[in-house]
């Protein structure tokens, strides 16, 4: 039985049109449904006994992954453990994290689909990534530059040498887009040769597709030192002199739940603050037990007279969070000079605000 | 009578066509309502997220430089650059169909070849090539061979014209010049003069059966017309010869080393199924056919030509249109070796922008576009081949 074409078409008009109808009536109500409130990841993380952060594996220095201890290492991983030692309250969290590896491109919709639950991957802070991404930044833990690495036998000087090059980049950073403008601002003609991962990029340039590789000066830095022996060793490549942009690194969450980034946020405020006081991963038991002032007893949540209540800030973590904090990775001096320092980064920016850097964190009060 | 079988007729719940009509309308029903649940969950999830469903973003600065394609600019919008994405994968899926096609019908008759050593080694490129993974070989073609080339200060070069290094392949290339107008027209017209001609000697090889030369006729006199007018405008074409400046080459047309290892690795892997499709098709047709051409008197080639291959074709084409498909689609892995093709532009669109949402139907619907218009014209060609007697 064949039924004629109108017939059919019939048919379609007509559910659709039912299906129109029945549309209407419910109209969607989204703030409705998130009125329902949802538990903060804080609880969810303390539950679940596991915090997941989103980290590189490509950068030594801030997280590589080791090839002789096959473990991921380095400065954000050790905000990665710092935070896991606050929200678990025990300074023994290396079967308390999991480690996720991500690419610059995914890292933001894997955190918006909470493959993790914070993103330490070196990550730039900007208007339009917190405008548009739906993920909220915490406190910058590394000011970082945009630099240009260049093999040590070229003639390059700054990048003002480089007109009419090829420049190797990752793909998806804001260093693909600082590149552009400030090579058109120099009136340079250039071209970009685009990967998504280091290693690759790598390659390329190691092959001489391109003459120069821009990245963040910190992540240069770390990949000059590992620099493969096969083709020279560190000293085969050379950074140039030039700073082309602002890198605040940033810690960041999921936009939307203050109790989780305020938490997230903390951490680092604890690890810089605790430098600036002297509390370190050595001194920390010490000073816990008999706080030299009131600032220190506020930090690590320790009463400063015998009975007297300790600081509780109400930030949903333990008041003496910071104390398991230091023990784990000590402050944010000790995690520079433990990863960043050997790469041969000064401090510089990165250096506390009264000896003349930018780190300045909020007090415990 | 009328009013016993009115009685006898069952209730419209038993009738087989009632049913089905309702069934129908109920299972649309279902897939619409399930459709929209999915849609109501992307809107409700993407607001939670602070995002919006609009295109406006299109509209704003891309910010992010594009090394190869039309002329673009990180001062124009995101609309453009997806345009250079969407050009850059035609440009290479274009070529490479045409160039698989070539390779594939060639090792396809090689495969049937009666020299040994040929047959043999054809196989070994199909069972090689078609048993590894293409990205594999994009990757492979990149680094270990394309890269490898010396670089642009040691590259060859062949009398200042052609150049060839890790930078790239740079050949001269015509570009027009104030005469190309004119010429134009001139070409034009010989077009149709060409065509005139053709069927001209058709009509007349029906009418006296004498041998029509209608393709040498044709091709003749359009390039006569093209020389006269090329002759009466005057500096219609002129060549661009490439040069280095500084560590890049400017001027010519150039291949980037992207550019040739992505053709390289689909080619020669779509080449290779290609091959085996060419290869069954032609055995598939029926070994009297050849015979009944021999008793004819036809040379082999004539037999190939016009008895074989004909029929051939009707049952390459179908298998074929999928393989173009797969290779279109296979353009894709080029984000692994930076070729900045539809793909690798929108992921780093998704990156600098946002919308990953937006951007991903963009994606599938260009692509989906594509491949329907691939398959419409395939299709066309089948039509063009296939038995009269048994067109539906």
């Amino acid at each position: 039985m064949r039924r004629s074409l109108a017939s059919k078409a019939g048919i379609v008009v007509a559910v659709l049109a039912l299906v129109a109808v029945a549309c209407q009536r419910e109209a969607p109500g989204p703030e409705g449904e998130e009125a329902q409130g949802e538990v903060s990841l804080l609880q969810t993380v303390t539950d679940r006994g596991v915090l997941r952060c989103g980290v590189n594996e490509t950068v030594p220095g801030f997280g590589f992954l080791n090839p002789d201890t096959n473990e991921i290492e380095g400065f954000d991983i050790d905000f990665c453990k710092a935070i896991a030692a606050a929200v678990f309250n025990t300074p023994e969290v290396d079967d308390k994290i999991q480690l996720v590896s991500v690419s610059a491109e995914e890292r933001f919709s894997a955190l918006r689909a909470g493959n993790y639950d914070v993103l330490v991957r070196n990550t730039t802070w900007t208007s339009s990534r917190d405008g548009t991404e739906g993920i909220a930044f915490t406190h910058v833990n590394f000011y970082d530059g945009q630099g240009m690495m260049v093999r040590t036998n070229s003639k390059f000087k700054s990048i003002k040498d480089m007109n009419n090059t090829a420049i190797c980049v990752t793909t998806g950073t804001t260093t693909e887009l600082n590149l552009a403008d400030r090579f058109a601002e120099l009136d340079l003609t250039f071209e970009a040769v685009t990967f998504e991962e280091n290693p690759q990029l790598q390659e390329a340039f190691i092959g001489n597709r391109c003459q120069g590789w821009t990245s963040d000066l910190s992540q240069l830095a770390g990949i000059k030192s590992e620099w493969p022996e096969s083709d020279g060793g560190p000293d085969a490549v050379r950074l140039l002199p030039d700073v082309m942009s602002k890198e605040p690194l940033t810690p960041a969450v999921l936009d939307g739940d203050s109790d989780w980034q305020d938490a997230v946020e903390w951490v680092v405020h604890g690890l810089i603050n605790a430098e600036e006081l002297g509390v370190d991963s050595g001194n920390v038991e010490q000073m816990a037990a008999s706080p030299p002032n009131a600032d220190v007893a506020n930090l690590l949540g320790a009463p400063l007279e015998a009975g007297a209540a300790p600081l509780d800030s109400g930030l949903g973590l333990q008041p003496d969070f910071m104390v398991n904090v230091l023990t784990a990775v000590g402050n944010y001096g000790e995690i520079y000079d433990r990863h960043v320092a050997p790469l041969g980064l000064e401090r510089g920016l990165n250096a506390l605000w009264g000896d003349g850097g930018l780190q300045y964190a909020p007090p415990f009060r | 009578m009328a009013t016993a079988a009115e009685a006898a007729r069952p209730p419209f719940w038993r009738n087989v066509r009632v049913l089905r009509i309702l069934g129908q309308v109920i299972f649309l029903a279902l897939v619409a309502v399930a459709l929209r649940e999915l849609y109501l969950n992307l809107e409700f999830g993407v607001r939670r997220q602070g995002q919006d469903l609009s295109y406006e973003f299109l509209r704003s600065r891309a910010g992010f430089p594009i090394k190869e394609g039309i002329s673009y600019s990180p001062n124009q919008p995101y609309l453009r650059a997806f345009l250079v994405g969407l050009v850059n994968t035609i440009r290479v899926a274009a070529v490479g169909i045409v160039l698989a096609t070539l390779l594939g019908v060639v090792i396809g008759v090689l495969r049937l070849s009666p020299n040994w050593l040929l047959r043999k080694a054809a196989q070994i490129y199909v069972e090689v090539i078609r048993n590894t993974p293409v990205l594999i070989q994009i990757v492979f073609w990149y680094f270990a061979v394309v890269l490898t080339l010396p670089a642009i200060e040691g590259g060859f070069s062949l009398g200042g014209v052609f150049f060839l290094s890790n930078q790239g392949t740079a050949i001269p290339w015509p570009r027009a010049g104030p005469g190309a107008g004119i010429w134009g027209l001139f070409l034009l017209g010989g077009l149709v003069v060409a065509a005139v001609m053709w069927s001209w000697r058709t009509r007349a090889n029906e009418r006296t059966g004498r041998p029509h030369h209608r393709l040498s006729l044709s091709f003749a006199v359009f390039l006569a017309l093209a020389g006269l007018g090329y002759a009466v405008a005057g500096d219609a074409l002129r060549l661009d010869v490439p040069r280095v400046t500084g560590l890049i080459y400017a001027g010519g047309f150039r291949l980037s080393p992207e550019y040739t290892a992505v053709l390289l690795g689909l080619v020669i892997y779509t080449a290779a199924f290609i091959a085996e499709i060419v290869r069954g098709s032609i055995l598939a047709v029926d070994k009297g056919q050849k015979e009944a051409g021999a008793a004819l008197g036809l040379t082999p080639f004539q037999q190939l030509r016009h008895v074989v291959l004909p029929q051939a074709m009707r049952i390459a084409i179908p298998p074929i249109n999928s393989q173009y498909l797969n290779l279109t689609k296979n353009s894709s892995l080029a984000v692994a070796v930076g070729y900045p093709e539809l793909a690798s532009v929108s992921s780093t669109m998704i990156n600098q922008a946002g919308r990953a949402f937006q951007i991903t139907v963009m994606v599938m619907a260009t692509y989906l576009t594509m491949s329907l218009l691939i398959s419409f014209v395939m299709n066309l060609a089948n039509r063009a081949v296939a038995y009269r007697g048994v067109r539906r």
